[in-house]
């Protein structure tokens, strides 16, 4: 199906994960993941030229409710488990650049 | 018998009649924690308190003639999945450790509706991946037949306390086979309900098209009574399904005339221990005793299913769990440098090792280059194996099945192997990856004494058959009754 896995491929990946990774995980990452990669090669061996993908095993349509006002969660109890707050909002590092 | 190795209808019975009360009922389970679960290591948090406080307002209810619920009085544990209001719900990972949901999950507001006694929250894989309870970042549980061994995952803590008589029902969570395996490595009862029979609001999500919720007892009774209340369409799950709840207990001593079991040569592959494969077939001539007959069905893209499984829960799991961002709940880490280094530092910090590789392989999976190669080829091939269930399920009623190729694996023998531990879901995930019911219950032991399950799968919507058909086997059967011998507590 696709060529070896690199220890560059387990970077990038990670880095679009957001998944810090110490040198020795991306090592035994590397080969692990490898190693379950060459074994799903084993869909290859099946002709689905002419299937369907099945996402969902209840093929749903869409639901949908009314549109009405209803009571949502109070702001306090909201804030309760973020690690950082100023008791109003979610309080995260600086998203533009200062500089 | 003493109060934990009762039954849900014993209690209830005693209960109703005065002959014990509910808090009588709680203390007793409150008790066999306190005693054993150093050594199993089941429960991540008992509500001691509450759990009697609960037991008393049964008791009060009931001394009042107030109307009682369906599961009034009776001690249940819940999977540390699933959303209890102001109890911490973890998933078994430190990236949730200080979690206090502000909701109850639909389920844990039938549970109260129904007057349980909610004994506390149990330990499981961390975000339910894995098969033996080693993934939680706080501690192992150990299988109460043989403490060297797994209870099997991901809801091993739920096996585990029930077989212990720690609890007397449970809750678990399904994905790719996380009930049924621990309940037959554990000797217990355990159903994977069909995909949209029990709502998932408050369950926390892994693979959403895979994950369901469902019932872990001593017997197929005990998981009825569970079912039958934790059934029911929830405007709140949009895949909740809005179709009637049959009254499972009613008709569960109603043999089924004219059943038809279909036997696949498939689910009898090359690593079958050979113990396990002659319960299965102990079983099917159990059927046959009773007069059913056994078909021989084939379902030639089994073969298939790990590993299409191991595309589409993997990649579904990396698109949810990118909630955990270290800003609205959960771990954030104390250094880093800047807002996407602050994500990926925290959720390095609070992942474990298995929850990390299944977010890469998803998100490998489903990267540009490889989607089609890998996400989309693995949908088609779930078509194809859902195709062959659908097609079986026109010559039999149930398919009768081994749940795990082997009985309880030892603690640390495949924890380093992801493959080979990937590998012992064959015989459970299809239920998954086609969303149909799915029931194991005891069907033997190994000659090392450890609990073989069988499994029986059935067509959506066939709850109430298999149900009937499981009770048939227990019915004939003192498996169910066997309970492990535990060891007095250091």
């Amino acid at each position: 199906m696709t060529a070896r896995l690199t220890r560059d491929d387990v970077a990038k990946v990670a880095l679009l994960g957001r998944l810090k990774l110490s040198a020795d995980e991306l090592e035994r990452m590397t080969s692990q993941l490898g190693r379950v990669l060459e074994y799903v090669d084993i869909l290859n061996e099946v002709d689905t030229e002419p299937v369907q993908p099945l996402a969902h095993p209840i093929e749903l349509a869409n639901v949908f409710r009314d549109d009405i006002e209803r009571e949502c969660l109070p702001r306090e109890e909201a804030l309760a488990n973020a690690p950082k707050t100023d008791g109003r909002f979610f309080v995260v590092p600086a998203i533009l650049d200062g500089n | 018998m003493s109060i934990v190795d009762a039954s849900a209808s014993q209690l209830l019975s005693a209960m109703a009649s005065g002959k014990l009360s509910a808090v009588d009922v709680a203390r007793a389970f409150l008790d066999q924690i306190e005693t054993h679960d150093g050594k199993i290591g089941a429960f991540l948090h008992v509500d001691h308190d509450g759990a009697l406080k609960q037991a008393a307002l049964v008791d009060e209810k009931r001394r009042t003639v107030q109307p009682l619920g369906k599961l009034a009085g009776l001690p249940m544990a819940i999977k540390d999945v699933v959303c209890t209001r102001g109890m911490p719900t973890t998933c078994g990972s430190r990236i949730l450790q200080r979690f206090l949901p502000p909701y109850d999950a639909e389920v844990v507001r039938r549970f109260r509706e129904a007057d349980a006694v909610i004994l506390g929250k149990t330990n499981m894989d961390e975000f339910a991946m894995g098969s033996s309870t080693e993934n939680s970042a706080f501690k192992i549980t150990r299988n109460p037949w043989d403490t060297s061994r797994t209870p099997g995952g991901s809801s091993g803590g739920s096996a585990a306390a029930v077989a212990a008589g720690m609890a007397l029902l449970a809750v678990g969570s399904d994905t790719g086979g996380s009930i049924r395996q621990p309940a037959a490595f554990c000797g217990i009862v355990g159903m994977k309900p069909t995909y949209g029979r029990v709502s998932r609001y408050g369950l926390v999500a892994f693979a959403s098209s895979l994950d369901q919720l469902g019932p872990m007892a001593s017997d197929v009774a005990g998981v009825a009574a569970l079912l039958e209340v934790m059934a029911g369409h929830d405007a709140r799950d949009s895949t909740s399904v809005d179709r009637p709840v049959p009254e499972y207990g009613r008709t569960l001593e109603q043999p089924l005339s004219g059943l038809r079991i279909g036997l696949a040569s498939e689910h009898f592959a090359a690593g079958l221990d050979p113990e396990v494969a002659s319960a299965v077939r102990a079983a099917a001539d159990v059927y046959r005793s009773l007069g059913a007959q056994v078909i021989d069905v084939t379902l030639p893209h089994s073969k298939y299913g790990v590993a299409a499984y191991y595309l589409i829960a993997p990649s579904e799991a990396a698109s949810n769990l990118a909630r955990y961002d270290g800003v609205h709940y959960g771990h954030r880490a104390e250094k880093f440098d800047g807002l996407i280094d602050m994500y990926a530092a925290s959720r390095g910090e609070g992942f474990g090792p298995e929850v990390k590789r299944r977010i890469m392989l998803g998100n490998y999976a489903l990267s540009a280059g490889y989607y089609d190669a890998y996400y989309l080829k693995a949908l088609k091939v779930r078509r194809l194996i859902r195709n062959d269930l659908d097609r079986a399920f026109e010559t039999c009623d149930v398919l009768l099945s081994p749940v795990a190729p082997t009985p309880a694996f030892k603690v640390g023998e495949l924890v380093d192997d992801p493959l080979a531990m990937y590998l012992s879901d064959i015989y459970t995930l299809s239920a998954n990856l086609a969303g149909l019911p799915g029931i194991s219950l005891p069907g033997g032991f190994s000659s090392g004494g450890l609990p073989i399950g069988i499994q029986l799968l059935g067509p959506p919507f066939a709850e109430e058959n298999l149900l009937r058909a499981a009770r048939m086997f227990e019915r004939e059967t003192s498996w169910h009754t066997k309970r492990p011998r535990l060891g007095v507590a250091p």
